[in-house]
């Protein structure tokens, strides 16, 4: 059992709260001479599906913000160059920024062991047939990394443009990337995803010349989902555009507040 | 498939309701799922089928409330139905739209049978 969120692997969750009584079972008197009766009751419910993840993605947020962790979840299908771009940014702004990472990822510790290559702190979590991080693992990452404060925290999806989209983390920021190679009607394919994104990067602009893909045609169905959304392109190739992601990245981060 | 996940919700939402209760059954579960919220249903249904197999749920009905979607467009003031996040107002075309109704991902009801016995 978990005693810091109340889980357990088979759903039987107990809490315990100093100094107050932990017996939960509440006792009826019946009276006297109760006849077997079965009677079919309406239990009102209302409750969210998701809100157990979204109770713990406001406590990840609320550590985060007491630390000044400024995390991002970055996701994208398998492939468009998430890895590659945190290898790039943990080099290139190394000394400059502080960095810790979370690896999500089914079976493999790839990522991590190209991560861990830079010289960063990362953490692995193996979903295994799970298609998504949840805000229960990223919570349990967590506790086993210890991030520092005033740090940028990555968390690198399961490579998936569906499932993670309805699982807040607690980041600050999502980051949903698309490579060149995908076909420019991604957008329009995951709406769920650029709708919930703050960031969308457009990578392996160094291929261009060699797929067919309408990068304006792709920012306009990717805006019509979502107004708000910045657009990079960028190459990890090349490093063109690089710069670009690196100035929206440390516009993000807030100074620590002096005390 | 996130699916899944969404049905050990549910069941996981559901078993808590009656833990302390004398319900011995649960009949009939009520959901709501709006067309926004990224249910694909094929898949949904899937994943009930597996997911419920020795739970309080195995047998129980499901009665799904569909919650379409309704934007407003910023714009013009207006309400109307969309049936895709990429969807335009028809009034000015324009994308910029407040989603109103659609994103519903909800447990509203169970219905159970109460096993009286003293
Ligand atoms: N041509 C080109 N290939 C890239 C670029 N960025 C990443 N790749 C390649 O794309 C493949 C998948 O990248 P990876 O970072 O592992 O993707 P992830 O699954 O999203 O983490 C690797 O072979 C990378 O070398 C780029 O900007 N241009
Ligand atoms: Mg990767
Ligand atoms: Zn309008």
């Amino acid at each position: 059992m978990c005693a810091t969120c109340g889980c357990d692997a088979n759903g039987t969750v107990t809490m315990h709260v100093p100094g107050q009584d932990n017996n939960q079972e509440h006792t009826h008197s019946h009276g006297e001479g109760h006849s077997h009766t079965h009677a079919k009751t309406i239990v009102d419910v209302e409750q969210d599906i998701l809100q157990q993840n979204n109770l713990l993605a406001e406590r990840n947020k609320g550590y985060f913000d007491a630390k000044n962790i400024l995390a991002l979840n970055l996701v994208s299908s398998p492939g468009s160059g998430k890895t590659t771009l945190l290898e790039k940014t943990l080099t290139d702004l190394k000394g400059e920024l502080e960095f810790c990472v979370i690896e999500g990822d089914q079976q493999t510790t790839n990522d991590a062991d190209r991560i861990h290559a830079t010289g960063t702190k990362v953490t692995q979590i193996n979903t295994g047939k799970g298609c998504h991080l949840d805000a229960h693992m990223v919570l349990h990452a967590l506790q086993g990394m210890k991030p520092k404060n005033n740090s940028v925290l990555f968390i690198e999806n399961v490579g998936n443009l569906v499932c993670p989209a309805m699982f807040d983390l607690g980041e600050k920021e999502r980051v949903v990337i698309i490579s060149v190679t995908e076909g420019d009607d991604k957008p329009l394919k995951y709406p769920d995803m650029f709708y919930t994104s703050t960031l969308c990067i457009i990578n392996k602009t160094d291929l261009l010349p060699y797929v067919p893909f309408n990068i304006e045609k792709v920012k306009e169905n990717a805006l019509k989902i979502n107004r708000n959304l910045t657009i990079i392109e960028v190459s990890c190739t090349t490093g063109e555009g690089l710069p670009a992601w690196y100035n929206w990245l440390k516009s993000k981060v807030l100074a620590p507040e002096l005390a | 498939m996130h699916e899944l996940s969404i049905v050990m919700s549910i069941i996981d939402i559901a078993t808590k309701q009656i833990e302390n209760s004398e319900a011995t059954e649960i009949e009939e579960i009520e959901l709501e799922i709006g067309a926004l919220s990224g249910i694909e249903e094929k898949s949904f249904e899937f994943a009930w089928n597996q997911g419920v197999k020795n739970t309080p749920l195995q047998n129980a009905v499901r009665k799904i409330n569909h919650i379409e979607g309704v934007a407003g467009c910023m714009d013009c003031m207006i309400d109307f139905s969309i049936k895709n996040l990429f969807d335009a107002c028809p009034i000015c075309g324009g994308h910029f739209l407040n989603i109103k109704k659609g994103k519903e991902l909800k447990v509203k009801s169970l219905l159970v049978n109460i096993n009286n016995k003293d």
